[in-house]
């Protein structure tokens, strides 16, 4: 009875292990794998391992490609990334705290408003009008202070969740010592909103590294390229070189990886905490 | 200092100066373009001007078959990925909750597509996916079952790219699960342990325990799945024809053909269309949150 039992836990377990596997990683090993190959092997679209091993060959052609685009491409998503971001997280978490704190009709309306962005999507051509007028279409400044206005609701939700677990007397205390509400911000708040911080950080930073439709729409022009308009023009151009795009498919997912391993541990428990309050 | 200066001094803490970088961004990059959308929809619009044409790209919205076929696949891909999404990640996320082996394996391999760039995985599944070559068809064939086209045949296109959304975004609908199953307090299933087995457990404490997590992803996905465009892109461009455009593959093509007044109504369907659907339904689930 006993062993009936354990020898039906082990074949569970194989098959989930078998299920997943097969369901998550193949299309990964198979991207692995075609970026290996030579441009005629990969014609041929099949699952097998590449006669010769041209792994590196093809990621040097992709990152030469078009005169090094591929490197213009990495800089201005990691440029765009960078400053979108940095502003998100001060932007967001000041008017969290104030709004939080204060609790008053002023700060629901506000808060109401910024919501509204977490469902509408942005109007596509009045957008590209606004910064036609303003001088600042197709440029870094004005894709940046696109995705500051469409990412900032969701960082600023997650950071009053967990504003309401700071405590007011912090701010009190630091009152009654004299500090002004910049320093409270900067040297009390902030530090300990860091679990929130790393949650806006990692899930903003991957969100605008991988997004695709404000650089098509925000952001045209060969030298404006991001990383996932890379893959795009590639389809156009190079519709029979699997290999090359696979390879740049390798390139442009290597950087979100590498955000995501460097933060995890904190992310999960900041994901996992986040939710269970919020 | 008494109690009463330290409460009108904290008022100062809270400045209302903070809310302004916020706000002064928001209004101007979101809120006006959206609210110009809605008179910019009522006109033929070349940038450069705008004549007042009425409702008549609302009218070519609603009766061209070509256009008004985005806004029933809108509807269905919004349905259908938001349900297989909440379906499929509470059992995924209960094992992964549970004492199996290689627990921290299977959480990173289902998370991981999370993370890669949607354009990059509508490419490499449009590959997997090819009619006669494609790994998924190849498979098939070799045990003996149909090998359909799964991009080609307009029947099927936009369900393809529904079964990759799904694939891609179940790792954010398992995270939220996990984390709304690990916080149910253990006296839960101590008391229901005498009770009953696995499947007592499962209805009767987690399914009912996890009612916010289960509204969270669904209003999540749900919005993510009637604002969605790269993956269908990517993988049909709306094709067949135009069997897998949604509204916001037909905003674009209507913007790359130079009616902008046509695109901008698209924009205004698609707001309607989410405030309509959406602003209800998190009314509903509010009412019914609980408190663990």
């Amino acid at each position: 009875m006993k062993l009936k039992k354990r020898s039906s836990y082990y074949l569970a377990n194989i098959a989930v292990f078998i299920l997943l596997s097969v369901i998550f990683i193949i299309p990964f090993i198979y991207i692995l794998l075609m970026a290996a190959k030579s441009s005629k092997e990969a014609a041929l679209l099949q699952f097998s391992l590449p006669s010769q091993f041209l792994f590196l060959e093809n990621l040097k052609a992709v990152i030469v490609f078009g005169d090094y685009r591929m490197f213009r491409a990495l800089l201005n998503s990691t440029l765009l990334t960078v400053g979108s971001v940095a502003l998100i997280v001060v932007f967001a978490a000041l008017f969290a705290f104030v709004s939080q704190r204060k609790k008053d009709k002023l700060a629901s309306v506000l808060m109401s408003l910024l919501m509204i962005g977490l469902m509408i999507p942005p109007a596509v051509v009045p957008t590209i009008f606004l910064l036609r007028s303003l001088k600042i279409y197709k440029t870094m400044f004005g894709m940046i202070m696109i995705d500051v206005a469409l990412f900032m609701p969701f960082a600023t939700m997650i950071f009053r969740t967990a504003m309401s677990t700071i405590p007011r007397d912090l701010d009190e205390a630091s009152f009654i010592d004299g500090a002004t509400p910049l320093t409270i911000f900067f040297s009390v708040i902030l530090p300990l909103l860091k679990p929130a911080i790393v949650t806006v950080v990692v899930t903003t930073s991957v969100n605008i590294f991988n997004d695709f439709v404000g650089p098509l729409y925000f952001l045209p022009g060969a030298k404006n390229i991001t990383a996932p308009l890379t893959l795009y023009s590639f389809i156009s151009q190079f519709s029979t070189q699997w290999n090359l795009l696979f390879a740049n498919v390798v390139v442009v997912s290597v950087i979100p990886l590498i955000i995501f391993i460097f933060f995890q541990r904190q992310l999960v428990s900041g994901m996992m905490g986040g939710a269970v309050k919020g | 200092m008494k109690k009463n200066t330290i409460q009108k001094g904290l008022l100062k803490t809270y400045p209302n100066w903070f809310y302004l970088p916020a706000v002064i961004t928001f209004a101007i990059f979101f809120v006006i373009p959206t609210i110009s959308a809605f008179y910019f929809s009522l006109t033929r619009w070349t940038l450069f001007d705008a004549t007042f044409i009425g409702f008549d790209n609302y009218v070519s919205f609603l009766s061209d078959p070509m256009l008004s076929i985005g806004l029933k696949n809108t509807f269905i891909y919004a349905i259908l990925t938001s349900g297989l999404k909440t379906v499929l990640a509470l059992p995924l996320a209960v094992m992964l909750t549970s004492n199996i082996r290689f627990k921290g394996f299977y959480r990173s391999i289902v998370f991981f597509p999370v993370l890669v760039s949607t354009i990059a995985v509508g490419i490499t599944f449009s590959i997997l996916m090819q009619p006669n070559s494609g790994l998924i068809n190849v498979v098939l064939g070799s045990i003996g079952l149909g090998q359909p086209d799964w991009l080609g045949n307009p029947k099927l296109a936009l369900y393809s790219v529904v079964f990759v959304d799904v694939w891609k975004g179940i790792g954010i609908a398992t995270v939220i699960y996990m984390a709304g199953i690990l916080a149910i307090p253990n006296d839960y299933f101590d008391a229901m342990k005498l009770e009953g087995g696995f499947w007592i457990r499962f209805r009767h404490v987690i399914i009912p325990l996890v009612r916010n997590s289960t509204f969270t992803i669904i209003l999540l996905s749900f919005i993510g799945g009637l604002r969605s465009f790269d993956l269908i892109w990517a993988m049909t461009g709306g094709g067949p024809g135009f069997a897998s455009d949604v509204l916001t593959s037909v905003i674009y093509k209507q913007y790359q053909a130079g009616f902008y007044g046509l695109s901008t109504a698209g924009n205004v369907i698609l707001f309607i269309m989410v405030t309509v659907l959406i602003f209800p339904l998190r009314r509903f689930f509010n009412s019914r949150e609980i408190e663990l």
